[in-house]
């Protein structure tokens, strides 16, 4: 038999439901999604941007998921993994080493906000070249910032091409000074091309893989691609 | 054959353009909920309201992931009904009695405000439309396009940085995608209120009206 319960379910998921807003990776809102993932993976570019005035020091807001701002674990260093010929294990001389970029660039926050800073880092493309990745089609990345009785820290998960963009880099200093805790010290991802839930902070872990990963916002219904 | 005072290609998109309006609006606002302030942070404009509620009733999609999917799905239907409605009225030349050509239309448009204000009897209405409404309904389509391009430039300002520049970069896209929604909102209000007191407009926007219906008054 056919409860009422299901039956429901059935009407629900022909009609409105297909587009509940509290699932929006389902029905109709979820196919939204994946063809404006087509259209924002078809216009992006590898131009550069150059933003205006740099927001101070204390108006650029801090976000992190643990209940205080998270503190690297003793020994940090960055792992670069997954289909790679070198994996790397790096600390912050090592990453200080590498041939270093700077761009200004404005931060677009998936509420609604912006906010203009400096990023000095080394290029994703950079470390994917030292580490040997192959052509994975994602990147994803992995933080320390574990929320409060939570086991895995932030995390989220990128397409190559965004990835390999010139501007994104794994940045360790924030408008000329090194980048301090709130932001994601001791280096954190930053990009032109992403929302703010997209760039990493409190980075442990680049991961080159052929599995398309969620992350901590993705899996609650935020958009996956996130591209500006 | 003469046209209907209001063909086919211009009543559906009217209609689709209600509940797409809607939606679009009413998770707009739900997004807007989540940052309901203007200008970078730091330098916020001192010209546009901050901080302001946006009371639940007017918001669909219920949190800040769930409005944005509905705005963004929402949108393409939109862009796609706005997309026919300008290729039938540039294709038909329907444009010409609709869209306001200020040498033409302005004289009518302030006779027009000035009869409805009674300070003035109204003069007699040619055509299907007169001045004023010309002006509104023309007002509309720039708002719309100012909307559509506004929303483009927030949703891709790096990728789409051309046309955010047009609208001042990011933020500026912002402002002007909001005050958009304001003015259509009191162009509805007004649509509202002449509708309902020219109501006989609104079986002719069902059924099209009698063809050649208003061409023949003087």
């Amino acid at each position: 038999m056919l409860s009422r319960r299901d039956a429901l379910r059935a009407l629900a998921g022909l009609g409105l439901a297909a587009c509940d807003a509290s699932k929006p990776k389902r029905g109709i809102l979820g196919v939204g999604e994946r063809a404006n993932e087509r259209v924002q993976s078809a216009l992006l570019g590898d131009h550069e941007v150059s933003a205006g005035d740099i927001t101070p020091a204390d108006a650029f807001p801090v976000y992190h998921v643990a209940p205080g701002i998270p503190m690297p674990p003793a020994g940090w260093r960055l792992l670069v993994t997954g289909d790679v010929e070198r994996p790397l294990s790096l600390d912050l001389d090592e990453l200080h080493k590498m041939a270093r970029t700077d761009a200004r660039i404005e931060h677009h926050c998936v509420e609604g906000w912006s906010a203009i800073a400096t990023w000095t880092g080394v290029r994703l493309s950079e470390i994917a070249k030292r580490a040997g990745a192959r052509e994975t089609e994602y990147v994803n990345f992995r933080s320390f910032d574990v929320p409060q009785g939570g086991t895995v820290g932030y995390a989220s998960c990128w397409d190559r091409e965004s990835a390999m963009h010139p501007q994104t880099m794994v940045a360790y200093g924030m408008n000329g000074a090194p980048l301090g805790p709130a932001h994601g010290a001791p280096v954190r991802i930053y990009a032109a091309v992403k929302l703010g839930y997209k760039q990493v902070k409190y980075l442990t872990e680049i991961q080159f893989i052929s599995k398309r990963l969620g992350g901590y916002w993705e899996d609650q219904g935020y958009e996956w691609f996130a591209g500006v | 054959m003469m046209r209907p005072p209001q063909p086919l290609a211009i009543r559906v998109t009217h209609w689709i353009n209600v509940p797409i309006i809607i939606v679009m609006a009413a998770s707009g606002l739900q997004i807007l909920v989540a940052y309901p302030n203007f200008g970078p942070q730091g330098a916020q404009y001192g010209w546009m309201p901050q901080n302001f509620h946006i009371p639940q009733v007017l918001r669909i999609g219920g949190w800040l992931a769930g409005a944005r999917h509905v705005h963004f799905a929402c949108a393409w239907l939109l862009l796609a009904n706005a997309l026919v409605y300008l290729v039938y009225l540039l294709a038909s030349g329907e444009f010409r009695r609709r869209w306001f050509w200020p040498p033409r239309d302005a004289g009518s448009a302030v006779g027009a405000a000035l009869g409805y204000l009674h300070i003035r009897e109204a003069p007699r209405q040619r055509g299907l439309y007169n001045g004023l409404q010309r002006a509104a309904y023309t007002g509309a389509v720039v708002l719309g396009v100012a909307l559509v391009g506004s929303g483009l430039s927030m949703w891709k300002p790096v990728q789409l940085h051309r046309l955010a520049w047009l609208f001042g970069g990011y933020e500026g896209a912002r402002a002007v995608h909001f005050l958009s929604l304001v003015a259509l909102a009191l162009f509805i209000v007004g649509h509202l209120v002449m509708v309902a007191i020219h109501w006989r407009t609104v079986p002719e926007m069902i059924t099209g009206g009698k063809p050649g219906a208003h061409e023949g008054v003087e």
